[in-house]
This record gives C-alpha cells, structure tokens and sequence, in this order.
C-alpha cells in the first residue's frame, strides 16, 4: 500500500493533468450548449498544456536565463529547468487561442441564424430541412 | 537552388497567401493570379522535387541550418514526394477550376477566401515534408484551423457542421499532441529519425503503447475513419463548392500518409505488427468502416453526400491495406491514395460543375443532365468507373493489390467488404446516371431554376475537369511505373514479411 | 449521452493512468526528457546566438519554423473570424444619438438620421453610460500600455516577454480604447483596412526574412546568412534575426487581436458593439 502511495505522490502532476482532462472531455460529450463545450475543450486543451509543462520541470532548478558575462560559457544543464516544452506550449497555448476564436465566431454565426445555442434547439430547427 | 526545393513548396504558397490577403483591399483582381501563381509555383517545384528524389535518393533539409537532433529537419522519400506532387498538382487543378463558384457563392471576401485556400495548402503540404513530430502538429492545426473557417464560409447548415468538425479535429489534434508528448518525455527528442533511433529499446514500456494508440487515435479522427466518421460528410457535404472540392480529396488522404508514416518510420512495422498484433483488429474495422460507408452511401438523396460517404467507405480501403501487414497490402494503401486524391477530385469538381448551374444536388434535378451537359457528365462517368474499379482507369490497379494484399494476409472479410463496396458502389453510381440519362428535364421544373438557363458549365471548369479524367486512365496506364518506381523502395525497405 | 460520457472519460482515464508508471517522477533532472536535445539547447545557447534567455533561443531560432507557422495559425485566426462573421451590409434600424451640449439622448428613425455634425453623437444601442472619467483614465492610459509591450517585445532576449506577449499587449491597448469608447472612436484610430494590412505585413516580415536567408545563400532562416548586410559576425547576426522576427510577429499578433475583438463584439458589422 505505501509502494502506492509513493508512486502516486512521486507522480502527482500526471494525476492532475489527467483528472483535468477527463473533465473536459466530459463536458465536450456530456453538455448540451455548445459554449460549455467551448469552455470544456479549453479546459482539455489547458491539461496538456500543464502536461508538458510538467514534463519540463527540475528539482532545483531555476527559469532558463542564462547570465550573460563573457568568458562565461559553461553552463550545467541540470541548474536550469527546461526550455523545450515551454516552447513547445507557447505554440500549443497560441494553436487553441486561435482555435478558440475561430470557434466563438462559428458559434456566433449559428446564433445569428438559430437564435440558440443549445445543439438539441438547433437540430430541431434543422431537422425539417 | 535545387536543395531548396522541400522549403520553396511549403513557404512560396505562405507567402502568397499573405500577400493576397494583403491586396485584397488595395486592388481585388490581382488576387486570383497572385494565388495561382503561388500555387503553380508550389506545384511545378513539388514536381521537380519528385524527380529529385526518384532519380537521387530521399532529401533532406536543415531549416535554421541546425542539425537535425537540434533544430527542425525536412525530409523527402519517394513517399512523402508522391503525395506532395499529387496533392498541389491537383489544389491547383482545382483553384483553375473553382474559380467562377467562388466568385458565385463568397462575392465579396474572395481576398481572404484565396488566402485561406492557399494556407491550407501550406498545412497539407508542410505535413508531408516534415520530419519533426511537434511541427506536424503545428501545420495539421495550420490545415484544420483553415478548413474550419473555409467549411464555415457555406450557408445553411455550415457553420453547425463547421463547429462540430471543429469540435472532433481539435479532439483529434491534442491526441496527437498528447502522443507526441509521451514519446518526447520518453526519448527526449521530436526528430522523427532520432525518436526511432531511440524507441527499439523502449517498446516494452506502456507509455509507448500508450503514445502509438494516441497518435492513431487523433489521426483516425482527423480522417474519419469509421465509427470517428460523424463529422465528414455535413462537413464537406455543406462547404462552399471550392473549399469542398479542395478539402474533401486531400485532407483525409494526407492524414492516411501520417499513420502510415508513423506506422513505418517511427513506430516500425515490428513493434506496430509483431508486438502488438494490432493488424487484425484493426483489419476488421476497416472491413466495417467500407461496409458502413457503402450502406450509409445507398441512403443519400443528395449527390454530395453520397460522394462523402464513399469517402468514408474509402478511408476503411487505405486504412486496410496499410493493417494489412504485407508487402502488397501497404503498396494498394500508398497507391490509393494517390489514385483515390484523383477521383474524389474528379467526382467533386462534377458535383461543383452541376451545382453551380443547377444551384441544387439532389438526384432529381440531375434529371435529364445528360443533355444539358454532356462533358461534366462524361467526366462524372470516368470517375464514377474508377470508384467502382474498372479495369482502364487507376482505380482498378489499387483495388487489385488491396484485394492481393488482403488474400496473402487471409483476412477473408476484408476482400469480401471490397467486394461488395464496388458493387455497392456500381448501384450507386448507374443510379445516378440513369436518372440523368433517362430522366425528362422539362418535366422537373420544380426547384425554382428555370430548365433554358441550365446549360454546360464554362470552359474554366471543363477543361480542368477533362484533365483530371484524363489523368484518371493514364495514372492507371502508368500503374506498374510508380509501383515500382516511387511505392517499392519504400515499402519493402519497411521489412514486412510477407 | 451523460452515461456513455462518464463511461468513456473512466475508461480513458484509467488507461492513462495506468501509462504513467513508466514516467520519470515529477521534477527528476536526469529523465530523457531534460538531459537529451533539451541539455544541448542550454549549453549552446549563448555560444551559438549570444540570447541569454533560452526560451526565446529555441522559440525565434532552433525552433523558429514552428514558430512562423505559429504567427501564420493566428493569422488564419484572424481571417477566419473575418471570413466567417464579416458582413458588408449596413445596419439598418434606428439609431441613437446624444445631443453633446445638453447631454439628451435621442431616438431617430432609420430614415431620418441626420448628417455628421459635432452638435450630436452617435451612440451605440445598447446603451453604454457615458463616463468622463472612465474614458479619460483609458485614453491617458493607452500610450503607457503601448510603451510596456514595447518594452516586453524589446527585452525578449534578457527576461521572459517577447513577439506574442508584447503583440497581445499592444493589443489590448487598442481593445481598451474600444471597451472606454465606442467602437467607431478604436475604428477611427486603426481602421479596418489598417489592421487587416498589418496582419499580413507581420508574418510577411516573419517569413520574409527567412527568404531573404535564402537569397543570401544559406538555408530558409538560417539568420547567419544576413551577417554580412546587418555588418556584424555570424553569432550577433543571429540575436538580431531573432530580434527582427519577434517584431513581426508582434505587429500580427496586436492585429489579429483588434480584428478578431472587432468582429465578434460586433458579430461582424464593425459598427457598434460592446
């Protein structure tokens, strides 16, 4: 039972990302009106975003700002934490912005013409057609 | 400058893109001929980079000028080289021949409309050279973003079908996202060629399991693949004429090349085949995702949404052939996709050609269709016989490895849902033209249009469209050539067994 | 639907949890993830483009073809919401104007609008109360904001900021003249036409200088390349290429902003809203 809960708190930062994730994905299929589902894909979007975050951090290690002194090039990588999934999530935090934007104006475009935002209202309204 | 040439096919398109989207408010009419001139350019330097590579091995390129563990590399084979020449010769066959629906359907955002259409070119086409895992992700979002808005553009149920696919493919995207992320806190590395340096001594570990079920399951999303299919065909069937006949033959082929990407080169056929054993379940859903798309094709009304069923139906071929786990099975898969890019292309530009006289698709306005306009039918006629399989025309050719393939492997089920897709697909289709044959057009005046203005579309559209059906039977012709040539080096390389 | 939900979210979560027995434990300096490309990044950063903040090092220039293809994914952001919300046609209810003297607001039918003078204004609609002192705080405000993304696009190399963090900044400063205003007085200061320019002029910037990389003779975005116009060595010619694309992908990422606030606030006529 210890092993377990060592391996739990040694790793808790995957829990979490989990946990987060689950809940939006369940709020992508689960919820009828799609802001909520807007806001559930973000929430799904942000635990990867923690993911990788994670992946990047260093016991005792500090922000990857190197000093800039002449002469003074030997750097010890394990001091700083690391840089690569922070640039990697730059890109993943600007690809859901973008994707979110695009998805509040088809949103908006569909309330434009349906008046709602609950998919079940709307699918009625399609329905006849 | 020859080296340049992977780099000049992704970023000559983006930068035309920005500046058409720039012109489009000082002077609109330049932006058509600025886009074709980026697209035609991207096409003509992918056509040379595919006798490059055919003639002197695969190519690769430093952007940055980093090695390749570092920084970002670009990496061609015959493969990835095929798939691009295929996929820019025909956006810009299509950019030819859309040219007047567009300037019907989306009268005043054209500007922005080009410079969508030729950043999602940019997506497809930066997918396919790349060899890096998080810059394929970062252009696959490039080619979603831009097909959500160009989907969107369409009126009527669009904008819904547009935020549904926007719902999947972001689904789609962070799955693979995800996988990316546990292959890199594995190795420590998003290089293509490092990863699978890396990963033999690691295919033990469930979190590489787990990394190889996330990328199939976020590119099986992004391609429809059958019980992930939901989104396709209001998707597509609901576009604008353009932006359909565009994303509709390239998007779903492009993702195919991803798996098997990832299937050969990072993944390796003996982890994906011989530790896991995921070919034959996998096999069976394919078998079921050609069935379901048949049957769910007899049920359309609508022309369009019968072509994007077939789609679906033809996503379960390639994803078949390359579960196969065979030397013929993955050949049928790479070749489908270069013949069936041809095809669906073929179908929608008839489909687009009709539509913008008939300003509607269900079967009963195509009544008649046979007089009003010969070309367009007779193109749709060679399509509709390379769908099906008839021997001349390429779609035959890759029908017949996949059904090889699928009796080497003993996967019975699979040549049995083949078969029956092309005879399913032959009811369709003489359907089709029967009712355009033999139906009375007068008689059905019904709708609205009035039966003198129905006519053959321009020549802009006919002439790409007897093109492309030409180039459906001298692909077929010069089958054994790219087998040989362009699929085989890289498949048997792969080391199946069979 | 709610059932098959928890069914599928249970399901999946168990098997990713059952995944992460094989990870390293949280924050372990030696997992492959930190001593692999990462360790490299870090050792040569200064040496090989003289940028002391690593970040920006892997951002503008080992990575720096994501990141063009980044800027180009909120461009395509940008024009999407154009695309898809943009309508050219003019509204054509009644309108609402304040007489400035008095401070009366008055109803006026659609036909009877009177011409542009300075003895009415229009406002908006929906009815935002006129605040002296909420407006004037924002105008004085605005130049101050626009000085700090400066500064953040600036000092990328030395502290975290840079191209995205600045572009949204500037921005917003844009948004809050919008949000005190009206959006007609934001439209006044950058117009429509303005921001869609400088959207593409950004990127342009972006991936023009990567070609131009190319012209130099080298690889597309190897910054090396341009020592020999900027006048300096191979190592500070990279630190200044790097300078000159967190620039441009400021000025898209502050257009891309304004745009996409414009028409979902205005659900795309670009009058009034919000």
């Amino acid at each position: 039972m210890s092993d377990l809960v060592v391996a739990v708190l040694g790793k808790y930062n995957y829990w979490l990302y989990i946990i987060l994730m689950m809940i939006g994905i369940y709020a992508m299929i689960a919820k009828k009106n799609l802001i909520k589902k807007l806001v559930g894909m973000n929430i799904f979007q942000t635990s990867i975003i923690l993911f990788y975050v994670s992946i990047g951090c260093k016991k005792g290690g500090t922000i990857p700002i190197l000093e800039h002194s002449p002469g003074h090039h030997m750097v010890e990588p394990a001091h700083y934490i690391n840089p690569l999934p922070h640039v990697l999530m730059l890109t993943a935090i600007v690809v859901s912005v973008s994707t979110f934007g695009v998805a509040l104006a088809l949103a908006l475009k569909i309330y434009r013409k349906h008046k709602t935002l609950e998919e079940d209202e709307i699918l009625m309204q399609l329905r006849p057609e | 400058m020859n080296h340049h040439y992977p780099v000049l096919i992704v970023t000559l398109p983006l930068l035309f893109a920005f500046v058409v989207s720039g012109t489009a408010w000082v002077k609109k009419s330049l932006c058509f001929p600025l886009t074709v001139a980026g697209m035609g350019l991207s096409a003509w330097f992918s056509i040379c980079l595919l006798g490059q590579v055919a003639t002197t091995g695969p190519v690769e390129y430093r952007l940055g000028g980093w090695a390749m563990p570092w920084g970002i590399g670009y990496r061609v084979d015959t493969l990835n080289g095929m798939v691009i020449a295929v996929v820019t010769v025909l956006a810009f066959i299509n950019l030819i021949a859309t040219r007047k629906t567009v300037v019907q359907e989306t009268p005043d955002k054209t500007g922005a409309f080009y410079s969508l259409y030729l950043l999602f070119v940019v997506g497809l086409t930066g997918i396919l050279v790349t060899g890096d895992l998080f810059n394929l992700y970062v252009l696959l979002e490039v080619a979603s973003l831009t097909s959500y808005a160009l989907i969107g553009m369409g009126n009527g149920r669009a904008p819904m079908s547009a935020l549904n696919y926007l719902f999947l493919g972001t689904l789609g995207g962070c799955f693979y996202l995800l996988g990316v992320g546990y292959l890199y806190i594995m190795t420590g590395s998003l290089n293509m060629a490092d990863v699978a340096t890396l990963l033999p001594p690691l295919f033990k570990s469930s979190a590489i399991v787990m990394a190889f079920i996330f990328c199939m399951a976020g590119v099986s999303i992004k391609m429809a693949f059958f019980p992930l299919h939901m989104w396709l065909p209001n998707a597509y069937g609901n576009a604008p004429t353009a932006a359909g006949s565009l994303i509709a033959p390239l998007m779903t082929k492009v993702m195919v090349y991803v798996l098997i990407r990832l299937m050969l080169t990072i993944f390796s056929v003996d982890f994906v085949f011989v530790i896991l054993k995921m070919g034959p379940p996998m096999v069976w859903m394919s078998s079921l995702a050609i069935a379901a798309g048949a049957v769910f094709a007899l049920a359309q009304k609508n022309l369009k949404r019968m072509l994007c069923y077939i789609i679906v139906s033809e996503i379960g071929y390639m994803m078949g052939g390359a579960w196969l786990g065979n030397n013929a099975g993955m050949t049928g898969a790479v070749l489908h996709i270069f013949n069936d890019a041809i095809m669906t292309l073929c179908l929608f530009l008839c489909a687009g050609s009709i539509y913008y006289r008939t300003q509607g698709l269900e079967m009963e306005r195509l009544k008649g269709l046979f007089r009003k306009m010969p070309v367009t039918m007779a193109c749709f006629v060679a399509g509709a016989l390379s769908i099906i399989g008839v021997p001349p025309t390429c779609g035959f050719f890759s029908k017949w490895y996949l059904i090889s393939g699928g009796l080497a492997a003993g996967q019975y089920a699979f040549v049995a849902a083949l078969i029956f897709s092309s005879l399913v697909n032959a009811i369709l289709f003489f359907r089709v033209i029967e009712i355009s044959y033999y139906g009375d057009f007068e008689t059905h005046n019904a709708h609205g249009s009035s039966g003198a203005a129905v006519m053959e579309s321009p020549a802009s559209m006919l002439v790409p469209l007897i093109i492309v059906s030409t180039g459906l039977v001298v692909v077929g012709l010069y089958t054994g050539g790219i087998v040989n040539h362009l699929i085989h080096p890289i498949v048997l390389k792969a080391g199946f067994s069979g | 639907m709610k059932a098959i939900g928890l069914i599928i979210v249970v399901l999946v979560g168990a098997l990713l949890l059952y995944s992460t027995e094989d990870f390293p434990s949280w924050g372990d300096p030696a997992s492959p993830a930190s001593v692999h490309v990462a360790a490299h990044h870090l050792k040569k950063a200064i040496p090989e483009t003289s940028v002391p903040n690593v970040v920006t090092a892997v951002l503008a220039d080992y990575r720096g073809y994501d990141t063009m293809f980044e800027t180009s994914v909120i461009f395509c952001a940008g024009l999407g919401c154009f695309v898809l919300l943009r309508l050219f046609k003019k509204r054509d209810d009644d309108s609402y104007y304040r007489h400035v003297a008095t401070g009366i607001t008055l109803h006026i039918k659609k036909d009877k609008i009177p011409d542009a003078s300075s003895e009415f204004e229009r406002i908006d609609t929906l009815w935002t109360p006129y605040d002296l002192i909420v407006k004037n705080v924002c105008r004085i405000l605005a130049p101050f904001v626009q000085l700090f993304a400066l500064y953040v696009i600036a000092h990328g190399h030395h502290s975290p900021g840079g191209g995205f963090q600045g572009g949204v900044i500037l921005g917003a400063s844009v948004i809050l003249i919008a949000i005190s205003h009206d959006m007609r007085t934001a439209l006044g200061r950058i117009s429509e036409k303005t921001v869609h320019i400088l959207m593409a002029v950004g990127v342009l910037i972006y991936s023009g200088i990567g070609a131009l990389c190319i012209l130099m003779g080298r690889n597309f975005l190897d910054y090396a390349a341009l020592s020999r116009i900027l006048f300096t060595d191979k190592i500070e010619a990279r630190s200044l290429g790097i300078f000159g694309v967190e620039v441009g992908v400021g000025i898209t990422v502050m257009a891309v902003m304004i745009s996409i606030y414009n028409n979902l606030s205005s659900e795309g006529r670009q009058d009034e809203g919000l």
